[in-house]
């Protein structure tokens, strides 16, 4: 491929960008630029800033300081509308869609064409631009057709004919892969590549390392709101960015203690559920990290949850130390010495506007009471006993949880699990969007978990992590166990291509 | 190993700082405050207000309202709501009037006012847990149907042949000066103010009405702790049928009128947050006695009772309003405090 | 068209289903009562109806951005009264200022909600609820406690709703032109359209540039001039005010908008819906005395309807699940 040697022209510079919440500094005097007919990889650690920057360039937070160029015009965003006007157009991580609407107004929603003289909506035009949007990329969606119908992946591409409508300077992809399969990202990656060569700056967030050196032409590395780093992406490989974005070795994050690994404790064999997952059989043993890897939605969540009695599968059976057991209810669950560390950390895990106390005693109230009257001191006791030894950092045990650091409240709803004394512990994406710190302790106490003869499942769909810490990784991809790996052999290259849904090389 | 880490730079402290102020910042302070002025301004501006007698009466206009409110306050709690109160009561109401034609006797009639509204609150309950269903609609819904059935079965007729021995229960009083309804109203206050307040369940309630996934994912019986409550509601409606029944001695199907959005109010005036997760029984109370008070002074100086609305409708808004606002200026200072220490690292 | 197909179009859109059933309703009425069916005496049922559909749109606009407003019938009584207290003391006006003081009244009621509901940030359930009191008890301030009469009203401005303008009568034609806007509005403008954006992803639609508060407001705002223009219609078609005028009405507007299929979990319903919703009730109410029937049975029959439609609201707005295992493609690899 021939590049242009010449430097292209900037088309957005940032610079000294600070925004500050409460109890957070969320950016600190970030400077960035991207160029026309570029692709710049803005990289991070979850809560490094990244989505931060994104809602600032697209006018839905107001920066607390600096200063943002387009075409080297300055600009000042009041409101999302300012920004596409301006020229930038982001797709937002979160799903957000308007499911009961078309496909055609969800692309236009906020900046429908009107009819000339009349304000009213041109629904004609709109429908036919849109299916303009929908050619370019070559994608087959009805404009017509209503959202809620839409697979996750049209949703995905949705949200790229959304940016394109905006005819924008620099269109900004927040982790637009992050649920697609394989195939689908390589359509992404041919608009992207469109998008560059009709002399767009592109904004590329992702995790993903191989689609960053696949795609990008610089980068930009964030860590805790602040710039560490930026450059050519032809000068740095895989390790570098992975050191500038995490601050220290893997080695430090990543602590993994060897624990002999005993007799199998806890089976699960043809667990099948009508629309989540089907025929999934594996084992776990005592004192073993099992990881589960996969792509979000590859059903790993909603297996979980089904061991664990929230949802019920249609068959399947659950052996626990050779006996076959039935779990219809998490409360079923707990007693048979299982307990599940949810994903959703505000939704599912913590329950954020009650304090550190009664969250930590839910699951063991009854315990903690007389004949059903509640006592506060054997609650503050065991409360107690489980902050310290996760060393919860609080200004006291009554505090709102939803007061605390995103690592805190983890740990607390780790803690309120742990005071179950399970033998199982299924921990689904237990470091997501938690500082570096934080997630460092969380996987110490894992292996302190092992250590005691605990027995660990890890939902994870960090790479790093799973690598890092699981002895055993089983890989999902739609609904099945696609392949199993153990600590030798869990290469990035076999979990991922086996994770997007190929068969492996070998 | 958890020794060492107690001793880690970092120590927490059992429970939050006891300050005088922050008692003061209570809902349940700001109410009672309220009640003493309103008690104050009533007992200066007519002679007849502080009379033993004529406060003790003053309870009938509330009593049975408010007995409806305790159970409402946990389903609102929860998330819910029932709209079908008032119309439970005129169901209930007209289910005792046939039971009084057929000479059914006085306990008798009680447990057909009771059974009526478990069954009521059972159907409820059953729509909005077992179906799924908002629990708005579907008391509107039942609001109108439950109405509507009172409207069937008495058209435009009335009941008024009800057994002098169930007097008692709407015009009795104890110790011959305190009406017999709101004695019971104040031991149901006291009953679900413990249930709600010291036990097992009550710290549910508020897991559930704060975050009920999180609840269930904690092994709580979600759905079954909302069927109840909505049963606990359609019981204490069958029971104040029984003391209103009691009291005018009639039954028509246009009884106790409007009765759901007054009770709403004691509710949420009462501070319960109508989105669910906090409020307390003691506020409840305050509330129901302050709306009760401002409507016995009102009389006093015959004002009419449509007036208070104007009274009662302001004092919901206001009331709700001042702590958001005040919410809205302290988060504010916090981050200019915030930004202020950045400046100056 | 397969069965299937026509299963579909009756489960997942609630219009023609509902259309269906109202003529059904007056055929079989009319089996019964021939003279039902007469333009005289349905185009009677629409008139009798007006009122509660153009409440149930407005009622509508506010369901959709997942709010509720329970004060639209205290409204209709406050700006009802204060028309009637202005044609008594001015008795000389065209009734075009009734008409106009009754949008302003009602809009500044209306105002007042939104300014609670979208500035302060009220849920809007207990503003409704409170300003349903005030409301109710400020028609009893204004009026003393006193009705206003057939005669003391001027008679331009109580014969207006009924006298008839190419066969219909003018209340029948004031629906005729609001509905159409109402359709218009939210179909064909993009404020209309970023209703539904907001009832139906909030944050999304706050990332698409919608202003949420202003939208609010307005919503509230114009929900509060429907009213007021009700409150005239409504007093000068009874020719009567007073302090409980439409009582409890708001429920029965809010059961209309249920029956159309609106969802009041928001970003869910349509004018059409909501207009044969409201038609459908005021069927039943005006078919029992036809049919001989007690007008007793009317509120046990819209309870019962009202919990049916809930119901198949629920139904047919159940998201699928997620079909993450694509069972074909598995057995083809």
């Amino acid at each position: 491929m021939v590049r242009e040697t010449a430097p292209k022209p900037v088309i957005l510079e940032v610079n000294g960008l600070s925004k500050q919440f409460p109890g957070v500094k969320a950016l600190d005097d970030v400077s960035l630029t991207v160029r026309a007919g570029e692709v710049m990889a803005l990289v991070g650690e979850n809560g490094a800033g990244k989505s931060t920057i994104v809602k600032i360039l697209t006018g839905i937070y107001k920066p607390d300081g600096g200063s943002i160029k387009v075409d080297g015009t300055s600009v000042n965003f009041v409101r999302p509308s300012d920004s596409w006007l301006a020229g930038i157009s982001a797709i937002h991580q979160e799903t957000s869609v308007f499911e009961e609407l078309t496909v055609a107004e969800n692309i236009f929603m906020g900046h429908q064409p009107t009819k000339p003289r009349v304000p009213l909506i041109d629904w004609r035009d709109m429908h036919q631009r849109a299916q303009e949007i929908l050619d370019r990329m070559d994608v087959p969606i009805s404009t017509r057709a209503l959202v809620r119908d839409l697979s996750v992946a049209q949703r995905h591409i949705l949200g790229v004919a959304k940016a394109l409508s905006h005819d924008a300077q620099v269109v900004i992809m927040d982790e637009p892969s992050a649920s697609l399969s394989r195939r689908e990202i390589e359509q992404l990656m041919v608009i992207v590549r469109q998008l560059r060569d009709e002399g767009k700056g592109v904004i590329f967030i992702s995790h993903k390392f191989d689609e960053i050196f696949e795609i990008a032409d610089r980068y930009t590395v964030l860590r805790d709101g602040e710039l560490v780093g930026d450059g050519d992406i032809s000068d740095v490989n895989q390790d570098d960015l992975v050191k500038l974005m995490v601050g220290r070795s893997l080695d430090e994050v990543f602590p993994k203690v060897d624990v002999p690994i005993g007799e199998v404790v806890f089976s699960v064999d043809g667990f099948t559920h009508d629309t989540e997952f089907d025929d999934i059989s594996f084992t776990l043993r005592k004192g073993e990290i099992l990881g589960f890897y996969g792509l979000v939605g590859a059903g790993r969540s909603e297996l979980m949850q089904a061991i664990f009695g929230i949802t019920h599968p249609r068959s399947g059976t659950l052996v626990l130390d050779g006996v076959q057991v039935k779990i219809d209810s998490p409360v079923e669950a707990m007693r048979a010495g299982l307990a599940y560390v949810p994903e959703d950390r505000q939704h599912q895990g913590a329950i954020l506007p009650m304090s550190i106390r009664k969250n930590m005693t839910l699951p063991l109230i009854e315990q903690l009471s007389h004949r059903g009257f509640l006592n506060r001191r054997k609650q503050l006791g065991a409360t107690k006993e489980m902050g310290a030894r996760l060393s919860v950092k609080a200004a006291h045990w009554d505090q709102q949880v939803e007061d605390l650091s995103g690592g805190n409240q983890q740990k607390v709803v780790i803690g309120k699990w742990l005071a179950t004394r399970p033998r199982i512990i299924i921990l689904d994406e237990p470091t997501k969007g938690i500082d570096i710190g934080s997630k460092a302790a969380v996987h110490e106490f894992m292996g302190e978990l092992v250590a005691q003869g605990l027995s660990v499942i890890l939902v994870s769909s960090e790479l790093e992590e799973v690598r890092g810490m699981a002895d055993r990784v089983i890989v999902m991809h739609e609904g099945r166990i696609r392949g199993e790996f153990n600590r030798r052999d869990a290469t990035p290259e076999n979990i991922v291509s086996v994770a997007s849904g190929l068969e492996l090389a070998a | 190993m958890s020794a060492t880490r107690e001793t880690e730079r970092y120590t927490v402290a059992d429970k939050a700082k006891w300050s005088v102020w922050s008692i003061f910042q209570t809902w349940e302070v700001i109410l009672l405050t309220l009640l003493v002025f309103v008690f104050i301004v009533n007992s200066n501006t007519s002679p007849y207000f502080l009379n033993t007698y004529n406060l003790a009466d003053a309870t009938f206009n509330f009593s049975e309202k408010a007995i409806i409110a305790l159970p409402m306050a946990l389903v609102i709690i929860m998330r819910d709501i029932d709209i079908s109160v008032a119309s439970i009561i005129a169901l209930c109401s007209m289910l005792m009037g046939l039971g009084a034609e057929a000479g059914i006797g006085v306990p008798g009639l009680i447990m057909i006012g009771l059974a009526g509204g478990v069954a009521a609150g059972m159907f409820n309950g059953f729509l909005v847990t077992g179906l799924g269903l908002p629990a708005i609609v579907v008391t509107i819904g039942t609001f109108t149907l439950f109405r509507g059935i009172a409207y069937v079965v008495l058209g435009d007729g009335a009941v008024t042949t009800y057994p002098a021995g169930l007097r008692f229960f709407g015009q009795g009083y104890v110790f011959g000066i305190i009406p017999f309804e709101f004695i019971l109203f104040l031991l149901l206050a006291m009953v679900f103010g413990v249930l709600l307040h010291f036990t097992v369940i009550g710290r549910r309630i508020y897991a559930i009405g704060n975050n009920p996934i999180a609840a269930r994912f904690t092994g709580i019986a979600v759905n079954r702790y909302r069927f109840v409550a909505f049963c606990l509601v359609g019981m204490m409606a069958g029971l104040a049928a029984v003391l209103l029944t009691s009291r005018i001695g009639s039954t028509r199907p246009n009884i106790a009128l409007g009765w759901e959005l007054e009770i709403i109010t004691m509710v949420v005036l009462g501070g319960v947050n109508i989105l669910g997760g906090s409020g307390t029984i003691p506020g409840v109370v305050i509330a129901v006695l302050l709306v009760g008070m401002v409507t016995f002074g009102f009389g006093l100086l015959n004002i009419p009772g449509i007036i208070m609305t104007v009274f009662i409708g302001s004092l919901l808004i206001i009331t709700i309003s001042i702590p958001i606002l005040v919410q809205r200026l302290r988060d504010r200072a916090r981050l200019r405090a915030q930004q202020a220490e950045v400046g100056t690292d | 068209m397969t069965a299937s197909d026509l299963r579909a179009l009756l489960t997942r859109r609630r219009e023609p289903a509902l259309a269906l059933l109202i003529v059904v309703l007056v055929v079989l009425i009319g089996i019964r009562a021939p003279f039902f069916v007469s333009i005289d005496s349905l185009s009677g049922v629409l008139t009798d109806t007006s009122i509660l559909m153009m409440l149930a749109c407005a009622e509508m606009l506010v369901i959709l951005t997942r709010g509720i407003d329970l004060s639209l019938a205290a409204n209709v009584a406050f700006t009802g009264m204060a028309v009637a207290l202005l044609s008594m003391s001015y008795p000389e006006l065209p009734v075009v200022a009734y008409i106009v003081s009754a949008l302003l009244i009602g809009l500044v009621l209306g105002a007042f909600n939104g300014f609670f509901v979208a500035i302060i940030g009220i849920p809007p359930i207990v503003v409704t609820l409170g300003t349903l009191s005030m409301f109710r008890g400020l028609v009893f301030v204004i009026s003393g406690g006193e009705w206003v009469n057939r005669h003391e009203m001027p008679d331009i401005y109580q014969m207006f709703p009924m006298e008839t303008f190419l066969g219909l009568p003018h209340l029948l034609w004031v629906a005729v032109t609001v509905i159409p806007m109402f359709w218009l509005f939210m179909n064909h403008t993009k404020a209309g359209r970023s209703l539904y954006a907001i009832g139906g992803n909030p944050q999304a639609a706050r990332y698409v540039g919608i202003p949420i508060e202003a939208r609010l407001f307005m919503v509230y705002a114009i929900a509060g001039m429907i009213a007021g223009l009700c409150g005239y219609l409504w007093t000068a078609r009874f020719a009567v005010a007073y302090t409980e005028i439409a009582i409890g009405f708001e429920l029965v507007v809010i059961a209309a908008c249920v029956i159309g299929g609106v969802s009041i979990a928001g970003g869910v319903g349509t004018i059409p819906g909501v207009v044969l919703g409201a038609l459908f009730l005021g069927l039943i109410a005006n078919a029992l005395p036809v049919m001989g029937w007690s007008p007793f049975w009317k509120q046990a029959i819209s309870g019962a309807v009202i919990l049916i439609a809930v119901v198949l609201n629920s139904r047919s707005h159940k998201r699928q699940g997620k079909l993450i295992v694509r069972r074909d493609e598995a057995t083809a690899s």
